[in-house]
């Protein structure tokens, strides 16, 4: 616990430091000492140069750069994830720990705000209120969906499934993780500071005028994107070059081809979210107008740099989740995975088509009229490498002998949930339907379907297959399968109905609605009550299970990637020597064969070069 | 693998020797920065078209570019010397880089005070120039803090032939930095 103390303390004094030289350089120039725009700007980039320092750059990296040893690691047990530990194991669950307990939060905002909306009228909030809890939990919803897989079993399995020790950058791993406290820190902050009004997508010029809370906002987007560049550069380097012997790209799990296509669209296109947000800062503390039309700005720019990187993001949510359901399908489907090459194909195709279809998003927006159409087609078009993975996922189950297990389970509502959202994604991509559609709940059911019914159910298939892994301990079958059935049935009564809504004119993001569509706004927010309750059964199931489930064996799933010929939990450095890889990981069915041999015994000292 | 301090983290999973292993993540955030940069160059466009104002010192512009070109020819140079073991050329040229790296500073700090003058940040021109100017002299004073941790190291004995990717990491960053500016360079006083 000691470094998170001495982070926060570092962040204190540097966040002090920050304002008071602040004061200082306005006195200079012969401005008022206080203003607050600047104030928290400054504040919060020396308090977060400090708490980085505290919590362990200092100690554990920045020593060396200046030729003094650097501290050696000495925590051990829990207390290791209070601990700057470079062990990829410690920091995935780190991220995991940390991004559920989010995802949990922002799941009670989503409560209040269907509480709002279960009348027409005014229940609860006023609007101001309301706008906060929907721009919180969207915000909050979209962090945890585009970091969760990655920085949890990103980190965690991928090195175990490429048949390394760690990853290539131990220091810059756990440096990605401790970014993302501040971040929970900026949305609290967000809340305190009067809220923000702007939603997730924080357009201008609404979010350079509005209450402090926006600020909040573009600060926490840009933490959360050093953490998102830093995270995948580390990925890319760490498949590229750690592979076992053996494990060619043919045989590479699909579980990390899936990581490898999220990390190449976070490392190219993240920065351009950290622009969005600057430019925004730059034009409220620093009085410059890119997007102020009054001074020669331009509102569209904000939403042509924003959609650049966030349309792509839609695609780092779900990427990782169509790869856990793969992985998982063709385990638990005890056959090869059908078309490995397409669904490779096909991931690396939505990565590259997803540079080209931003602008869908503006539509509506005063976007030049000669750019909809091709964008309307390009925006089509990435349906079609979407839909090689999903043949691949379907030719698996054909014939298939399943074995309907929680994790099997979550990875079948996978592909059911997307199909929904995906279709219902090419309405939205029609110019003329758009026209329509835009800002009303069948977006908002058509997103939920895609990034909950997809991201999030791929999310939950990963923890309950993977838990034995992580936490050695097995949980209880019966209470994940009452969590599945409670959450698949509870997510389609909540959304479904949601598409009927927008097409009958329900706008997102207002308190309040038509009258008439009350009655189905109060089924929708009994399903939203309901589903969240399902969530009770698995922070139950987790806890319980993690302090004393029964001992996990090393391969529950009778599977056969790497990370299944190891212990439950693996040890220190994975494996005892290098293991030898020698066929694909999907061979079910081929006598004898298997995907990777490890050696009997580990020599007294391993030769590591 | 033993390239002292950066040796963290490798055992049986290291397939590449350490410094490929660095070069390559180097690399990846290279080009991960030059999206940043490459989004303000088209920012600039959208904005501002391809119109610029008649204030902007030509003879400034042109020297402090000269200036950031030759500093990258003493980068050069400094890598070049520590790969061959020559420690004072190392840290002469190493000196001469952050020298002219901070003329460079000191002209485009000259040159922001003419430009508050005539198109400060909350002008239409001014918005794309500071915005450009600030994240790129943002780069090169990181670039200075780093080439200066290299010369404190390189003078207490670090680096050497076998031992030499501190100094190229930087000396590449330096350079990317130069290039950056050469696309800033044409955009802010060239175009139209």
């Amino acid at each position: 616990m000691k470094p998170v103390f001495k982070g926060i303390l570092w962040a204190v004094l540097g966040a002090i430091l920050g304002i008071a030289l602040l004061v200082v350089i306005r006195l200079a120039f012969g401005l008022p000492a206080w203003k607050a725009g600047p104030a928290v700007a400054m504040g919060y980039l020396f308090g977060l140069s400090g708490w980085l320092l505290g919590v362990g750059v200092w100690d554990y990296w920045a020593l060396g750069w200046l030729g003094r040893p650097n501290k050696q690691y000495t925590t051990t047990g829990w207390r290791r994830y209070f601990d700057f530990d470079t062990d990829h194991k410690v920091i995935g669950i780190q991220y995991g720990v940390l991004l559920v307990i989010l995802f949990l939060i922002a799941g009670l905002l989503a409560m209040v705000v269907r509480y709002e909306l279960m009348r027409p009228g005014r229940d609860l909030l006023n609007s101001a209120e309301y706008n906060n809890m929907m721009s919180l939990h969207g915000t909050t919803m979209v962090f945890v969906a585009v970091a969760t897989i990655m920085g949890a079993f990103g980190n965690y399995l991928v090195p175990i499934m490429i048949g390394a020790d760690d990853m290539a950058y131990p220091r810059l791993n756990a440096l990605s993780f401790w970014f993302v406290p501040p971040v929970g820190f900026l949305l609290l902050g967000a809340a305190l500071a009067g809220g923000y009004d702007t939603g997730w997508t924080g357009y201008t010029p609404l979010a350079t005028v509005t209450r402090m809370g926006a600020m909040f906002y573009n600060l926490a987007f840009l933490t959360i994107g050093f953490s998102s560049i830093l995270g995948s550069i580390n990925i890319i380097t760490t498949v590229i070059t750690m592979r076992a012997p053996g494990l060619t790209w043919g045989r590479l799990p699909i579980f990390v081809w899936s990581i490898l296509g999220t990390a190449a669209l976070s490392m190219l296109f993240t920065q351009f979210v950290g622009l969005a947000m600057l430019m925004t800062v730059l034009d409220r503390v620093a009085g410059f107008s890119f997007f102020d039309p009054s001074r020669g700005g331009n509102p569209i720019l904000y939403q042509h740099v924003f959609w650049f990187y966030s349309h792509p993001a839609v695609y780092v949510m779900i990427l990782p989740a169509f790869g856990i359901a793969l992985e998982i399908i063709s385990h638990f489907a005890r056959k090869p995975l059908f078309a490995y090459k397409w669904a490779v194909a096909g991931m690396l195709g939505v990565v590259v088509m997803s540079a080209i279809v931003w602008a869908h998003h503006m539509f509506t927006a005063g976007l030049e009229e000669k750019l909809a159409i091709p964008f309307m087609i390009s925006t089509e078009l990435i349906s079609v490498p979407t839909g090689m993975v999903f043949l691949a996922a379907l030719g698996t189950l054909w014939h298939g002998k399943l074995n309907l297990k929680t994790p099997m389970l979550f990875a079948l509502a996978v592909i059911f949930n997307f199909l929904i959202g995906g279709i219902t994604g090419v309405f939205l991509s029609d110019v003329p339907v758009d026209m329509h559609l835009q800002d009303t709940y069948f977006v908002v059911a058509h997103f939920h379907y895609t990034i909950v019914g997809g991201g999030i159910f791929g999310l939950f298939a990963g923890i309950y297959y993977w838990f034995p892994k992580m936490t050695g301990r097995m949980y209880n079958e019966k209470l994940g399968k009452l969590h599945f059935w409670w959450m698949f049935i509870g997510f389609n009564l909540t959304f479904l109905p949601m598409f009927w809504l927008g097409i009958n004119g329900m706008n997102r993001r207002i308190a309040d609605y038509m009258p008439q569509l009350g009655g189905l706004n109060m089924w929708v927010s009994m399903a939203a009550f309901f589903l969240g309750a399902s969530f009770i059964v698995f922070v139950y199931n987790m806890v319980v299970s993690w302090v004393r489930g029964e001992q996990a064996a090393a391969n529950p799933w009778g599977a056969r990637t790497l990370e299944w010929l190891i212990p439950s939990p693996p040890p220190l450095h994975n494996f005892p020597t290098e293991p030898q890889v020698v066929d694909d990981p999907y061979g079910y069915g081929v006598p004898g064969s298997v995907h990777a041999r490890l050696a009997a015994a580990p020599s007294p000292a391993p030769a590591s070069d | 693998m033993s390239t002292a301090t950066h040796s963290h983290g490798e055992g049986h999973g290291a397939h590449y020797p350490r410094l490929y292993i660095n070069r390559l993540g180097f690399w990846l955030f290279l080009f991960s920065e030059s999206m940043l940069f490459a989004g303000l160059l088209a920012s600039r466009f959208y904005l501002r078209g391809l119109s610029r104002p008649e204030e902007l010192s030509q003879s400034l512009g042109l020297g402090i570019t000269v200036i950031l070109l030759v500093s990258s020819l003493t980068a050069y140079l400094s890598e070049t010397a520590i790969s061959h073991g020559d420690r004072p050329a190392f840290l002469r040229y190493t000196l001469y880089t952050m020298v002219l790296g901070a003329i460079f500073l000191g002209g485009v700090a000259f040159e922001w005070t003419a430009a508050f003058q005539h198109f400060p940040p909350s002008s239409p021109f001014g918005t794309v120039f500071f915005a450009m100017t600030g994240m790129h002299a943002f780069h090169v004073l990181s670039g200075i803090f780093l080439l200066g941790l290299v010369y404190y190291n390189g003078r207490r004995g670090a680096y050497g032939p076998e031992d030499a990717w501190p100094p190229e990491a930087v000396v590449k960053y330096w350079h990317f930095v130069d290039v950056v500016w050469v696309f800033f360079y044409a955009a802010l006083y060239l175009v139209a």
